[in-house]
């Protein structure tokens, strides 16, 4: 059925795939410590092994009221309306960014209520929502 | 009434894709070689209606027509006309006529290119286009359709995001797309010719022109692009290895690996399987980029407002343009034998195809890593630029080194190049490197070597670029891109280690003071313009060791349609070193929060780029005059 050149393109097919396979597997490895992981203000709460001090995002909604603006910071609630953490964050706020509406801030958290933030991310369209977030609110309602 | 017109001759553009197919394949099999005269008149008038199609549609946008949904939910009649114009591609739908429009355009193109020759590989080619171009119509009129009628016609429209109102934002999409939207060109021949068997170097002739074409778009597209993000969107970051930004990466790495490779096939015949393979492979990763994007399935920072069914008829595009690569490449893949000699210019061009390939497969794993993650554990992360630089850094080293030397070997010989003359710039560029670094508190020893090995390419790019310009040889293009890369990574690594950012809050009248600049929050104002009112503020920045003062004007503004607040920064850009101060506001507190940074060498960046593209255009010209 398939003469003998048509089997050794499927044989080197395969044999380039399975090197492909093989630095994929090794990236992913190099991928393990570089990864931000996202949470939400529930997840951290109903996790049991957050680490602290390191490097990753939570997402929310900003909470109405809850920005607060002094000489040395800003500080706003993240909520997905079960639980909330306490942002404190130095820095320019992303456009787009207000109450009531999406925000992820990369960063670490000090205990479980409260996460100093490094960067506040943008989004460029006022209708868009991140998947994440939008399964974060999906879920709540 | 537009909207009518506007499917109309769609539709008629339409038919003339499904006639051009259909004759074509009844063509082929004729004996005589000349192509005929109906096959000219076919795709014109196809590229006539699609062209019509789009100005309907600019029309639309430009006469604010709200009675199309698509003009209704993107524009505004207080909209300067600038923004009206490129709104008209600032959305998926009319992305999609534009996409739709390059895709004619080269098929056509290609057709008149070397006209009578190669007939039954040009009729190919044009089958495998149009089906291309039919599967993407048959999406924009039932899926996406632009010229959607609204009834009754509102009289006023929702706005374009303001933020997406930017000249450069304008201009990034139709070079991007002239990019990686022109490969389709290069899909369909290579599919072509695996079928009619061509000749190697014959095809090698045909396409080169076409993959210069797309790969200098798509290096300049990229540059947009970039701009729009350091200027717009205020952290003062230009790349972010955003799902986004990578999937406009992805096919340059292919683009490049395909030229270079071409080299090849058309001097020596080799590598024509590998060159079928990177033809196909590349707009095949740009529709995979545009499913991406499209889809809304990867946390993006910035996207397109996203819908399912836009993803399933792209993913169901893909598979078949997959299998159906893959049946032909299987069915017809050509046998060749290659000896390469280790130390050829062969060796070389191979050697920059497996880096292009390794920086892809990274930057791929990187994207969708995500992507796999959630759906097999659930759990959501997202890749930083930790993971591209710690993997990517490292290889770079050497990659420099082999653009340097690879351009000196010779074809079809091992011969070492000047070995002496080697080393001597390479001590010379670890001296400069060593003489003119103080910023050791951040650089590692693989900065260093990146920093060593690309001012050896830049010293190597000049010899060479004086030698091509004194025998007046093609080179000429290849020297000038190779010293943009060279001072592409140069700068962006000094770059990176020189860049300071502080963040604090002020009152307006307040100084703050910084180790080597002072920072006068002087006054505030309020200014109206057409669509938005904007708050002002005047800083004073005083440079104190050099004594140079000078005043940025970053604004808040609230733009009126749709109501939208955004930083715009203030950057005062010279030649070696940027100044660069976003400001902004919350809950009306009399603290304004400010971010002031220094980036160095922003300009030479962005001018390496340029180079880079220069050296793929000038190409282009000058095949053009041969």
């Amino acid at each position: 059925m398939l003469n003998k050149k048509v089997k050794n393109r499927i044989v080197v097919f395969f044999g380039l795939a399975f090197l492909f396979i093989i630095v994929t597997v090794s990236s992913i490895l190099a991928l393990k410590d570089n990864i931000l992981y996202f949470l939400s203000p529930t997840e951290v709460r109903e996790s049991s092994n957050i680490v602290f001090n390191k490097k990753m995002r939570i997402g929310g909604m900003v909470k109405k009221g809850s920005i607060y603006n002094d000489r040395n910071e800003i500080k706003f609630i993240i909520t997905d309306l079960k639980n909330e953490i306490m942002v404190s964050y130095k820095g320019t706020v992303p456009n787009l960014f207000s109450e009531g509406k999406g925000v992820i801030a990369e960063g670490s958290l000090k205990d479980k209520k409260f996460f100093v933030a490094k960067r506040i991310l943008a989004k460029h369209d006022e209708n868009y929502m991140p998947p994440d977030l939008k399964n974060v609110i999906k879920d709540v309602k | 009434m537009l909207s009518k017109i506007g499917i109309l001759s769609t539709l008629i553009s339409t038919i003339l894709s499904f006639l051009l197919v259909y004759q074509s394949f009844s063509e082929v099999k004729s004996k005589n070689n000349i192509i005929s005269k109906k096959f000219y008149y076919l795709s014109f008038y196809q590229l006539l209606f699609i062209i019509f199609s789009f100005l309907i549609l600019l029309f639309g946008y430009i006469f604010s027509d709200f009675s199309l949904i698509n003009v209704y939910e993107n524009s505004h009649t207080t909209k300067p006309l600038f923004y009206k114009i490129t709104g008209t591609w600032g959305n998926h739908e009319g992305s999609l006529l534009l996409w739709i429009n390059i895709m004619v355009l080269f098929s056509f193109l290609f057709l008149v290119y070397k006209k009578n020759t190669e007939k039954k590989f040009k009729l190919f080619t044009l089958i495998f286009q149009n089906i291309l171009i039919l599967f993407f119509l048959i999406f924009l009129l039932t899926n996406s359709n632009p010229f959607s009628e609204i009834y009754p016609a509102p009289s006023q429209g929702m706005g374009l995001n303001p933020i997406l109102q930017d000249p450069a934002l304008g201009i990034h999409p139709p070079l991007l797309y002239l990019g990686f939207v022109s490969s389709s060109i290069y899909f369909s021949a290579a599919l072509a010719s695996l079928i009619c068997r061509l000749e190697a170097n014959v095809f090698a002739k045909f396409i080169k022109l076409w993959v210069v074409i797309s790969w200098s778009f798509q290096t300049l597209g990229i540059l947009v692009g970039s701009i729009w993000a350091y200027y717009e969107l205020g952290w003062g970051g230009y790349w972010f290895w955003d799902p986004v930004e990578n999937s406009s990466l992805m096919p340059w790495f292919l683009m490049t690996a395909l030229f270079h490779s071409l080299l090849v096939l058309e001097k020596k015949n080799g590598l024509y399987a590998w060159v079928l393979i990177l033809s196909i492979l590349t707009f095949i990763m740009s529709v995979t980029g545009t499913f991406l994007v499209r889809s809304g399935i990867l946390n993006s920072v910035h996207t397109f407002a996203n819908d399912p069914s836009r993803g399933l008829f792209i993913l169901i595009f893909l598979a078949f343009m997959i299998s159906m690569s893959l049946i032909i490449l299987f069915k017809y893949f050509p046998n060749e034998k290659n000896n390469f000699l280790f130390l050829s210019k062969e060796s070389f061009v191979l050697f920059n195809n497996w880096f292009m390939i390794f920086f892809l497969t990274v930057v791929l794993i990187g994207t969708l890593y995500p992507l796999f993650l959630e759906v097999l554990s659930k759990e959501k992360v997202s890749v930083g630029p930790a993971y591209y630089n710690i993997v990517l850094a490292p290889f770079i080293v050497p990659f420099l080194f082999l653009m340097s030397y690879g351009p000196q070997s010779k074809w079809f010989s091992s011969k070492l190049v000047d070995v002496k003359k080697m080393f001597f710039i390479i001590l010379l560029s670890f001296s400069l490197v060593f003489i003119f670094a103080n910023f050791e508190k951040d650089s590692s020893f693989i900065t260093t070597l990146i920093l060593v090995f690309s001012i050896y390419l830049i010293l190597q790019s000049f010899l060479d670029l004086y030698t091509s310009i004194k025998n007046n040889s093609f080179n000429l293009s290849r020297s000038i891109s190779h010293l943009g890369f060279g001072m592409l990574i140069f700068f962006i690594s000094t770059n990176n280690i020189l860049s300071t950012e502080s963040n604090f809050n002020l009152k307006v009248g307040e100084t703050k003071k910084l180790t080597n600049y002072s920072i006068k929050f002087n006054n505030l104002k309020i200014l109206k313009e057409k669509n938005y009112e904007t708050l002002v503020g005047n800083f004073l920045i005083t440079d104190i060791k050099n004594y140079k003062e000078e005043n940025l004007k970053p604004e808040i503004r609230v733009y009126n349609q749709p109501k939208i607040v955004t930083y715009e920064s203030s950057i005062k850009s010279k030649i070696l070193s940027d100044t660069y101060l976003t400001m902004s506001n919350l809950a009306g507190s009399e603290f304004y929060s400010i971010r002031f940074q220094t980036k160095p060498f922003m300009n030479l960046i962005w001018i390496s780029v340029l180079i880079i593209s220069a050296g793929g255009f000038l190409r282009i010209l000058r095949r053009e005059n041969k």
